[in-house]
This record gives C-alpha cells, structure tokens and sequence, in this order.
C-alpha cells in the first residue's frame, strides 16, 4: 500500500543573549552546575520576572527574516507542569497571542527541487534546568544553570513530507537563526533541538493520520533516523491493521528505535494562562523597521547574489550559502582574491578536504580566510602555480607564516623568465631523440596528447615552478620547428 | 515614647532628643510583658533589632537621616528579609530564609527603620481572619476572643496594641482594610503598581499589593512616601511620580466630592456598623465635603470573580513549593511523585489547599473559558464602574466590613461565610484601586472601619481625607483595655 507521510517540526532555538530571558544571570554554557542560576531563575519565593529586550529583538529578527507577522501585543503565558527542574512549577512561555506568526521558508532538495515550508508561529519562552540521572545513586541531581535560558519554538505547519524535507527544513532553520546571528546553533549543547510530530496516511486521504510526538533530538543525522525508523513503525502497525496510539516517543540513537514516554491519557493539562507577573509585550512599528534595517544579508539572497553577480555555479553557491561561517569565509577570501571561481575552488576543494580530513568546522581552519586569501593572490599574480600553491597551503596549514613568506623561503616563486624555462625546455628535446622523432612523424590531431610528456618533463626538472602557460608555448615553437 | 506616632516619634529622633536605641528597648520591654499574649509575630528579633537601631543613631548624629531612621516597624512575614525566616505563616516554608529583602524592606531598611518583627498572618495571605496561619492566629486586642482579621492580622494587632508603632501589610481582597478595621487602626493599600511586589510571596500577584498598617493617616502618608515608586525588579510596578503624601495631608476637603455607593450600604450590613459610618460622614459634610448617592452596579459580582481569579493565580504560584529546592521536604519519599505529594499534602493548611483545588480546576482545560475569562470579564466590568463613578466624585466611601471582629472559631468551616466578610474590599483589588481603612468609632465595643476608595494614583487625596478626619475626631487614639500607654 502506499503511504504518505507528514512531518511538522518544533524547533528549539537557545538565543545567545548575554543574560537569561527573565533574569540578569549569564547564559554561558559549561558552567559548574548550579552557579549560573539567580533567585529568579531557582524560583525563590517572591521574585519576579523581567523580560529580557534582547530575546524580543532576536525573536523579532527571526519573524522578519522568514516574512511572518509581528505581534504588536505579545503575551507570555504560564504553561504549568510539576518536574524538578521546572523551579517555578511553570515555564513562562506564549500561548495566544506569540510574537511570531506565520512566514515561509525554502528548503532545497539534494535532486536539485525547491519546497516551500509555512510557519505557523515562533514564541519565546524560557528553558527547563537539567535533570542529571549519573552520579547520584538512586537519587537524580538537578543542574539549573539552563534554566532560564531564552529560546524560541518554530512550529512548522505539518507539510513535510519526508524524512529529507524535515531534515533540509531543520538545516534551512538552523542557518537562518545562525546567519541573524540570534543562536550559536550548536547542536551538541542543545542550543538548536526539535520534537518530530509524525504521522502517516494512505496517499490521496486528506484526514492526517493519528501522529507520535519525538521528543528532543538534537541532531540532523538523529532527526532523519528517528522520524525513517518512526514511518516504517507506523506503516508496520496500520499494514497490520493495528492502530497508531497518540503519544509522545523518544528516540534512542544506539538501537535505532523510538520509545513510548507517554500517551496522551497521560499527558499534562498545561492549564495555560497569561502571566501576571509581565506585563504584554508591545512592539511598534518603528521598532520593526529599524530591525529590519539591521538585517544582515539572508542566504536566499545570498545564493542568488553568488549565481547572477558572481557567476558561481548553482552547486557552489548552495554551498557556500549553507553555513554562515562558510560564506563569512568566503566573502573575505574574496574580498581579498578577487576571483570567485578560485575561491570557490579553494574553499570547497583543498580547504574542506584538509578540514575534513581533521575534523574541524571552518571557524577552527589552521590557514584563516586572510591568508587564503593572500595565497590566492599569488596564483593570480603568477607568482604561483595552482600546483605550488597546493604546497604552500600545506606549510601554511601547520604554520603560522604568510604564504609570501614561505615562497620565499621555499624558493618556490614560478618562473617566468622565458630565457630560463628555455634552458629546460631544451634540454628535455635533446634528452629525448626518441619522443622527438614521434612527435614530429604523428599528424597534427595527435601532437596534442604527445607535447604532455614533455610539459611534463620540463615542470619535473624545474621543480614545478615554469610557468606551465610558458613551457607550452616554448616547447611549440621548438618542436614544431 | 510609647505613645508616639511615627511623625512624633521622627521629630524627637530627629532633634536628637530620644534615641532609636531607646525608643526600640521600650518596644522590646513592652513585647516581653504584652507581646506574647496576642501571638502577633512569627519572628522577634530583638538582636538584630538592636544592632539595626544602633546604626541608625549613627545616623542620626550625622543630621542626614530621614525622617523614619530609627523608628522600629514590623514586616508582614510574606516580605522576604535577607538571612531572618520568611515563612508566609506556612509549615512549607518554616525553614525558609532567603537571600534577598523585599524592595519594601530594603527601601525602609534604606531609610533607617529597625525591623523589630515579622508579623503573623494567614497563611500564603488566605483568609480574613489570621486562624489559617501555621503559627495558630493572632489575636484582636479589643477582645481576644476575636479575631484580628486577616491576611495581615498579626500587623494589625501589633499596631493596635501599640505593641508597634507601625507596619507593613499585603492587600490581595481587604488584607490590610478589613484587619484594620477589626483592629481600630489605619490600613492603606495603594493603587496596584505602586508599590514593589519583589521579593512579596506572591498569592495572587494581579491583585497582591503592599500597604501599611498605622495609627493616622499622617504615619501612612510618611510611610507610603518610602516604599512608593517605580521598581525594575517588578515589571507590574508602574514609573508613575510618587505624591508628597505628607504635604497634601492639611488641604481643606471643602468641596471635594464624596459618593456613597448605594450597593455598599444594604440590609445586610450590621446596623451598629452604619450608625458609626453616618456620623463619620456627618463629620465629612461639616468639614465641607459634598455627599453623593453613587452606584457601583456590580459589586455583586465581584466576590465570584475574586474567587476565580485569585485561586487561579494562587493555584499556578504555590507550584514552586514542591520540595525540591527549599522549605518543606517530607521525609524519606519513595518516588518523585511521593515526593511532592506528601512535601504538599504536609506543608500546606486546609485553607491553602482548598484554593489551589479551586485555582486548578478554572484553569483546566474546558474550564478555562466558563471560569477565569468570564471572570476577567467581570473584572472589566468592575473597573468600569468605578470609573464611572470617578466620573461624578472624587472619593468613594463605605464601610470596610459588613461586621465587626467576629469570633475565633466562628467561620472556619463556613467559608463562604467567611469569604463574603471581603465584600466592601475585593472589588477595589480587582479594579487596582488605592483604598484605606480608619476607624470610626465603635459598635458593642469593637471597632468599626470606613473605608475610603480613590482614583488610581489619587492615594494623597486618600490620606488628606482621612487625614482630615483624623483632626476633628480622635477614634484612632483609642487603645484598647490592657493596651493602654
């Protein structure tokens, strides 16, 4: 049978503001446990939230970025629950009345497709401490330095269809937060996690099927597992004529499977309502348009400006429109460079293989975009060949020193001086009678193939320095005569 | 010095002529004889105390102390004082002692008062009569069979048996107005805003706000002066200018406008309790003030509204005392559910309880809409009212209770009964009014309240009213028998 599949997205977004939603407290990750948590953030009697403008403004940029509606009231809410490192008994987040709603987003399928995405709405809210199950015997630590932390929740209309489109969905989301510069969007820290709601039905049926909520996941590798491993579940169930319980899952990486947390019998009545102690939040329309006068440029346009103005293929310009720290990369080896190919080249050839090879993201490269930069200069200047450059890169990669000052002291500069590479050029003629007489007896359509060997003998015996475009032309003209 | 009031009491200190050190062991002799007998405190810190005093007669030798420095005050314990238990008369919260002061306390601790007290009262702020206080109640020193009213009963008490010559309060529906009025003493709650919630255990933070109990209107009005004004620690305190509150105090009241509202004075109320109102407003009117029948067509509403919102917020702010973090931790707990169970079951009174149940089923889903919206409605309602009427006068007046102190005992298990005594005084915390309470005399030898309702902001009109009284009749100066100076 034939199944369709739709997926909508929560995605949780830490915001890297300095302090904490409702408290002075810093946000900084790694802390000592417990040393990052105020009176306001441990919910001590008596103390009161105050919001912290700089989420509103993250959470602004965010709506603007993707096109949504600004709320010019906002409302926070109490969503209350019982868990021991919930401190106050309820997290403040938005119910009604968010700060975000609506907004589109495009993600990019690997054949090359497009896809539009709806948001239904983003809204700030605080995080939850931490519960720490090891090294407690049979008690658990709780840890409240996140506590308090600000996040937003980007809750996708339920249009994915595939484990791929949620996973280019979430790539496309952590890019944004990244680009608007709102999030660090490290994964590992949790700072950019999502819930998967999953659910599937008989294709052509309009009524969506009975979905499992996957809680948590805090990885693309882990969200495309979890929701492939969720569908063939469901599939399995409903093939065999069972039913598909609503309910909320975990998944579990180490044995590719999801877990039933709890079913929706189970589930809390969150008893929402609004926040007394906050006040709503009112934004203007002047605070909007001087936001967005701030925007940075986004990666739609991005990816557009690489193709039409700098003439990049479509495959580059997804590239290095797909990470913030790409383009930043890519844009000062430019701006330096002068020539987009080259760079483009670099970037994504010799730079990210040695990265890879390394395991390193391209904020840690050894070799910075300013002596990228510098080093590709020197390929168009002639002073190196791609070949020798590939060198120097090397040296740069475990030094510190410029690549002017490697190729100076590596004598590496390629020689131009025609008088010098002819002095090779000959030699090689007169080393080789053999290639010669064959050079010469072959018809014209095939010297081509042959005049490769002896190139290739002239940039052995020069160390790879000959200017190559200088060696062909000299070598012509010689065996020619 | 016992019978001074603060304004007193600031003169002599100021000119040097008592000392705080003095002035403080004279409350402290006072307490050991009387204090005990009408259970007005949770904690007495004479040592502390001491020390406080002594600071401020440093103070005073400079010449730059203001004009409370020195003068003894008691806290209601719902206001978190920095290294002294905050137990908001709870068993929950009996070890609790917090890091921090109330911005109500560190701007009086500022001004130089000596914090003599933390005043009993009901427990979280739940009740009108201080007899759900974990501590057991305070008691009314006019008959200490009664009740001092409630929440902020043992400030009451302790004020009116001049065990201290002022306190602070909370108001969340009559908590310093209808204690007050039992008690015989001035009670003021400002305009919702007005005065920093921080560091105030939330019971139902849209109507909680902080006041003072005193002997006159002057005491309130240099009070008030202190702990008024903006707080960035509370984003529901309003950046409004604060009033000089004792220099409006002596205006004439020639013309202002008074309304009487016709839903204020019903069948209901206790006659002896009318008869004491209509001589205070027959006082009023040979002051110069003009009397107007008014309407407040929906006061009727606002004890069902009251008691939706107030347990809604109450039911969503008690949830931090979990036993997880602080206060009250049952022993040995099997699970996690066990542990909050009991740490709850055990830590909270009936009374508590009865309002988080209550606070927990209008906020359930399917509730939600027929329950606390409606009653957000009505609230709206309410505000609108009184607008109307701040149309046509300029003060509201009416009796604070619609009886007397009633007797220990009598309504605990009655309380609808008991919630119907905040009748005259939840309407105003729902539309964030200011309001006071000062006596006026007496009905079967118990005190009787008025209570005096204003525009928001408009507390100096209040006090200047009140204040006004004050001068022509002397019901404020009355103690009661075994309290005498």
């Amino acid at each position: 049978m034939n199944w369709e599949t739709v997926i909508g997205l929560e995605i949780h977004v830490q915001l890297s503001t300095r302090s904490k939603i409702f408290s002075g407290a810093s946000c900084e990750y790694g802390a000592e446990a417990n040393t990052q948590a105020c009176a306001v953030d441990l919910g001590l009697p008596g103390v009161l939230p105050v919001i912290n403008e700089a989420a509103i403004r993250s959470a602004i940029k965010f709506g603007l970025a993707i096109g949504a509606d600004i709320a010019e009231k906002s409302v926070f809410a109490r969503k209350n629950y019982f868990y021991p490192d919930l401190p106050k008994g309820y997290q403040i987040s938005q119910f009604e009345l968010p700060v975000v709603s609506g907004g589109q987003v495009e993600i990019q399928l690997d054949d090359g497709s497009q896809r539009t995405i709806n948001v239904t709405r983003a809204h700030l809210e605080e995080d939850a401490g931490k519960s720490v199950h090891e090294g407690f015997g049979n008690s658990t630590g709780i840890d409240l330095n996140r506590a308090g932390t600000p996040l937003i929740e980007i809750v996708s209309e339920p249009e994915l269809r595939s484990a791929e489109e949620a996973v280019a969905y979430m790539k496309k989301i952590h890019t944004l937060v990244r680009y608007l510069d709102i999030s660090d969007g490290n994964m590992q820290e949790g700072s950019f996690r999502c819930d998967a709601n999953v659910s599937i039905r008989r294709k052509g049926e309009e009524k969506l099927g009975t979905r499992a909520e996957l809680k948590n996941i805090n990885s693309f590798k882990f969200v495309e597992q979890a929701i492939e491993i969720e569908i063939e579940r469901q599939i399995e169930i409903l093939e065999d004529g069972g039913k598909v319980v609503q309910e909320t899952r975990l998944y579990d990486p180490g044995n590719n499977e999801t877990r039933s947390m709890r079913s929706k019998e189970e589930a809390n009545d969150y008893r929402y309502f609004p926040d007394p102690d906050l006040l709503p939040v009112a934004i203007t329309k002047e605070d909007i348009e001087t936001i967005r006068s701030q925007l940075p440029e986004l990666p739609d346009a991005l990816r557009a400006r690489f193709m039409n103005e700098l003439d990049l293929s479509e495959y580059d310009s997804n590239v290095l429109s797909a990470n913030k720290d790409v383009t930043d990369f890519f844009q000062t080896t430019l701006a330096l460079a002068r020539d987009a190919k080259l760079c483009a080249n670099w970037i994504m050839g010799e730079l990210s293989a040695a990265l890879n090879k390394e395991n390193k993201e391209i904020n840690e490269s050894p070799v910075s975009a300013e002596r990228l930069g510098a080093l590709i200069q020197r390929i168009k200047d002639g002073t190196l060949s791609n070949k020798t450059a590939k060198q120097v890169f090397e040296i740069m990669w475990t030094s510190e020193d410029s690549p002017d000052s490697i190729i100076e002291a590596q004598g590496l500069q390629q020689l131009t001086d025609s008088s010098e590479i002819e002095k090779f050029v000959d030699s090689v003629i007169n080393d080789n009678p053999q290639q010669l007489e064959q050079y010469r007896n072959s018809p014209i359509e095939k010297r081509g193939k042959l005049i490769g060997f002896f190139v290739g003998q002239v940039m052995k015996n020069s160390g790879g320095k000959a200017n190559p475009q200088e060696v062909n032309r000299l070598l012509k003209e010689k065996l020619e005569s | 010095m016992l019978q001074h009031t603060l304004a007193e009491l600031s003169a002599l200190l100021l000119a040097r002529k008592i000392s705080s050190e003095e002035l403080l062991r004279a409350y402290i002799d006072r307490n050991e004889t009387l204090g005990r007998e009408l259970n007005c405190f949770i904690s007495f810190i004479p040592e502390l105390a001491l020390e406080q005093a002594r600071r401020a007669d440093k103070l005073l030798q400079t010449g730059e102390a203001s004009a409370l420095a020195g003068i003894p005050i008691g806290h209601k314990d719902i206001f978190c004082t920095e290294g002294i238990k905050t137990s908001c008369a709870s068993r929950i919260l009996d070890n609790f002692i917090a890091p921090y002061n109330a911005t109500v306390v560190e701007r009086l601790n500022k001004a130089g008062m000596v914090t003599l007290a933390k005043t009993n009262m009901d427990e979280f702020a739940m009740g009108s009569s201080n007899e759900t206080s974990f501590y057991g109640a305070s008691l009314n020193p006019w008959d200490k069979q009664r009740v001092p009213g409630g929440s902020s009963g043992g400030s009451a008490s302790a004020v009116a048996a001049r065990l201290l010559p002022a306190a602070t309060g909370t108001d969340t529906g009559g908590s310093i107005r209808q204690p007050a009025a039992f008690c015989g003493i001035s009670g003021l709650k400002p305009t919702y805003g007005r005065v920093s919630r921080y560091g105030m255990i939330a019971f139902a933070s849209s109507l909680d706000q902080g006041g003072t109990l005193t002997r006159d209107a002057r005491d309130s009005a240099m009070l008030l002066g202190e702990m008024a004004g903006f707080d960035p620690l509370d984003s529901t305190s309003v950046d409004h200018p604060v009033d000089d509150y004792t220099g409006a105090l002596d205006k004439p009241i020639e013309g202002l406008r008074v309304g009487l509202p016709k839903q204020f004075f019903n069948s209901k109320l206790d006659s002896g309790i009318a008869d004491r109102i209509d001589d205070a407003i027959k006082e009023l009117e040979k002051a110069g003030a003009r009397i107007f029948d008014i309407e407040l067509p929906n006061t009727h509403l606002s004890i069902p509204a009251y008691y939706v919102i107030s347990p809604a917020e109450c039911s969503s702010n008690l949830e931090r005392y979990d036993g997880v973090r602080f206060g009250y931790r049952c022993e040995n707990p099997v699970d996690l559910s066990d542990l909050y169970c009991r740490s709850r079951e055990e830590g909270f009174g009936k009374e508590v309880k009865r309002r988080i149940m209550i606070g927990t089923y209008v906020l359930s889903s399917g509730y939600y809409d027929a329950y606390y919206l409606k009653a957000q409605k009505v609230r709206r309602l309410i505000r609108d009212d009184f607008q109307q009427a701040f149309s046509q006068v300029d003060v509201i007046l009416g009796p604070t209770t619609p009886s007397t102190a009633f007797k220990l005992n009598e309504n605990m298990d009655d309380p609808l009964n008991m919630y119907l005594s905040d009748i005259f005084t939840v309407s105003v915390n729902l539309a964030g009014l200011p309001a006071m309470s000062i006596p006026v005399g007496f009905s079967d030898s118990l005190p009787v309240g008025m209570q005096l309702i204003g525009n928001y902001f408009d507390e100096s009109r209040l006090l200047n009213l009140a204040h006004q009284y004050q001068t022509v009749t002397d019901w404020h100066e009355h103690t009661a028998e075994g309290f005498e100076l």
